[in-house]
């Protein structure tokens, strides 16, 4: 055995603190600290105007169980589910497409998903608004061929249009680079053994971008949970999800502590989430 | 009985001429072998035959039904891939009974079939693992086996054995030969090794630019290269470029060299004179046709190789001689070799 120098330990205890020090000091101020506040607001009375009274209580928790609460999460859950099922639907083909493109064009295909980006989220929300409204174009295209006008804005459905609308680049860009490493010649060993094309797909190139799949999906299910912005400017505040939920607890009705108990909810099905996205991602690597 | 008959078939990508009016046969049951340097136009040809690649012009039969028209999942051709390309998703005999499975065969029959490929290529027991639980030579042959299971009238190998080491490459290419024999599937290798070719192919088709330079059997390209490219490509070789005439070829610098009869007298023409055909002596008044000195002798076991310079030509020549050279660096010796140990090659006039 080695004896090790004190001063080569301490130069490396101090090249680790220079490296990760400021990252770790970040993290801790800004997201440990507040998180831990959010946990031990859970067991304490709600003060009256805000803030929390010291009092421990179980009944924060107990709430979350009253049907009104579990309906919110319920649907909210809903629809992130339906949008990140729609998001992957209409992401694969396009990822797909992408990879097989000629270099050059995946360039310029890549910039085009991400474009949306460099625009204000609200900004394009707002547009969504302009596009469903009774008096937009969608509608007024329906009257111009004789139809009667559908009510778009402030449905369920305009919400996940605008969920799907903003969280699409985020399936897109893993299952491209899912797709884009896979072998070419893992479809044409296929093909030479006798697949047709759309079982190459199902047995070949689906089941090794399940990573890909699989990070994609919580990239659009994490946020489109959380998210209270569209429900409000799109759903006309008519549909409730969890993110409005919680911002309601803080800023309206001043319940810090059942804010929080729902907050940490939401924190608990997305922990769960990735805890199972890596998985199953281990699981489809393995070997790949 | 002729398996594959490529007719004429070309290939351009671009600027560049892939394959250029290629006319092969390949016989039913034979270990044929495309042989050249790369971007000869072998991997093309390769491609067109397993369907991923389809030629500009031509016609490719099998069995004399055209293969062209055919998809290439429906093509009784099976390829194993220089990289192997196995699923690495799939167990072993996962990978092996894929073929199978798209051929709708009955459950049991797959389950014996793989089983006794499995048992053929010495994998039983790594059945369950995972291709990247396997070395390099164990993939191999699972990639040899997910082929040969499918019972193909045509099985391609592209560069069988480039990604292996020495030993197991010499136990593989037994194998291969072995496993050629008893299933009496056609074999065809493609390469740009020679040795790989030489020692595994009943048949060699040196390829050259995108067109067939010669197809022969190994022996015969060795000692009969019919063009100036196999004489230089296939083997060690002294080569001198001359003018024919009654008593042999008249090299410039180097005066008349013995030569056997050649077809057209007063034409162009290059000897190709194999080392091991050289024989070195003493130099007196009446023997050798060429003088030499001693540049370099190196050992190798079995054989040994001398380099001489030549007065009146650039290159060295190179002989060789069983066990240990009888000569050394330095010495001054008579180079010689009989008219009939050299073999002579039309040269192509350019322009």
């Amino acid at each position: 055995m080695t004896v090790r120098q004190p001063a080569r330990v301490l130069g490396k205890a101090a090249g680790r603190l220079a490296t990760m020090g400021p990252g770790f000091g970040f993290l801790t101020v800004f997201l440990l600290v507040p998180l831990a506040l959010v946990l031990s607001y859970t067991v304490f009375r709600r003060g009256r105007f805000g803030g929390v009274v010291y009092e421990p209580t179980g009944e924060n928790f107990t709430r979350l169980a009253d049907p009104l609460y579990l309906d919110v999460v319920v649907g909210s859950v809903k629809l992130a589910a339906i949008t990140t099922l729609l998001a992957l639907l209409l992401g694969y083909p396009t990822a797909y497409l992408i990879a097989r493109l000629p270099a050059r064009w995946k360039v310029v295909a890549l910039v085009a998903v991400v474009l949306p980006f460099w625009t204000n989220f609200l900004i394009r929300t707002y547009a969504w608004i302009v596009l469903l409204n009774s008096e937009g174009p969608v509608n007024s295209g329906l009257k111009a061929l004789g139809l009667r006008p559908v009510e778009l804005l402030y449905t369920d459905g305009a919400i996940v249009a605008g969920l799907l609308y903003a969280y699409l680049p985020l399936m897109i860009l893993p299952l491209y680079s899912a797709v884009e490493r896979l072998d070419p010649q893992l479809r044409e060993a296929s093909a030479n053994l006798g697949a047709r094309p759309a079982r190459t797909f199902w047995s070949v190139t689906l089941p090794l971008s399940l990573p890909g799949v699989l990070t994609g999906c919580v990239f659009v299910f994490v946020p489109s949970l959380g998210n209270f912005v569209i429900p409000e400017l799109l759903g006309g505040g008519r549909r409730i999800m969890v993110g409005n939920l919680i911002r309601d607890q803080f800023l309206k009705a001043r319940d810090w502590p059942f804010g929080s108990v729902l907050a940490l909810a939401v924190i608990a099905v997305l922990v769960l989430l990735l805890f199972a996205q890596a998985w199953a991602a281990r699981r489809a690597g393995r070997g790949a | 009985m002729t398996l594959i008959s490529i007719n004429g078939v070309s290939r351009r990508f671009g600027e560049v001429t892939a394959l250029d009016s290629v006319v092969l046969e390949i016989r039913q049951g034979e270990f044929f072998a495309l042989l050249g340097p790369s971007g000869c136009g072998k991997t093309t040809l390769l491609r067109i035959l397993a369907g991923f690649e389809q030629p500009d012009a031509g016609a490719v039969l099998l069995d004399g039904a055209d293969l062209l028209a055919t998809p290439a999942h429906r093509r009784p051709v099976n390829l194993m891939f220089q990289s192997y390309a196995l699923f690495p998703h799939m167990s072993v005999e996962k990978n092996v009974a894929y073929g199978l499975e798209r051929e709708r065969l009955p459950r049991a029959e797959i389950r014996e079939r793989v089983g006794a490929v499995l048992e053929t290529v010495g994998l039983a027991a790594q059945a369950r693992r995972r291709p990247h639980e396997l070395s390099g030579g164990q993939r191999q042959r699972v990639a040899l086996a997910r082929a040969v299971v499918k019972r193909p009238r045509l099985l391609l190998l592209d560069e069988p054995l480039s990604a292996l080491d020495k030993k197991v490459r010499s136990e593989m290419q037994l194998e291969l030969k072995r496993l050629q024999h008893e299933v009496g599937i056609t074999f065809v290798v493609v390469t740009h090794d020679q040795e790989e070719a030489m020692s595994l192919a009943d048949r060699i088709a040196v390829m050259n630019g995108g067109r067939v330079e010669q197809v022969d059997a190994p022996a015969d390209l060795y000692e009969r290269p019919r063009t100036t490219f196999v004489a230089g490509f296939i083997g060690a070789n002294n080569l001198f470029t001359g003018r024919l005439t009654g008593k042999g070829l008249d090299v410039d610098g180097l005066g008349v060299l013995p030569a056997p009869a050649g077809p057209v007298e007063g034409g162009t023409a290059m000897l190709a004179v194999r080392p091991e055909r050289i024989r070195l002596g003493p130099v007196t008044a009446d023997q050798g046709v060429l003088r030499g000195r001693v540049v370099d002798v190196s050992f190798y076991g079995g054989v040994s190789h001398v380099a001489l310079s030549v007065a009146g030509r650039d290159r060295n020549v190179l002989a060789a001689t069983q066990g240990r050279a009888r000569v050394e660096a330095g010495a001054e010796v008579a180079v010689s070799w009989d008219a009939d140990d050299g073999a002579l090659v039309p040269v192509a006039l350019s322009g």
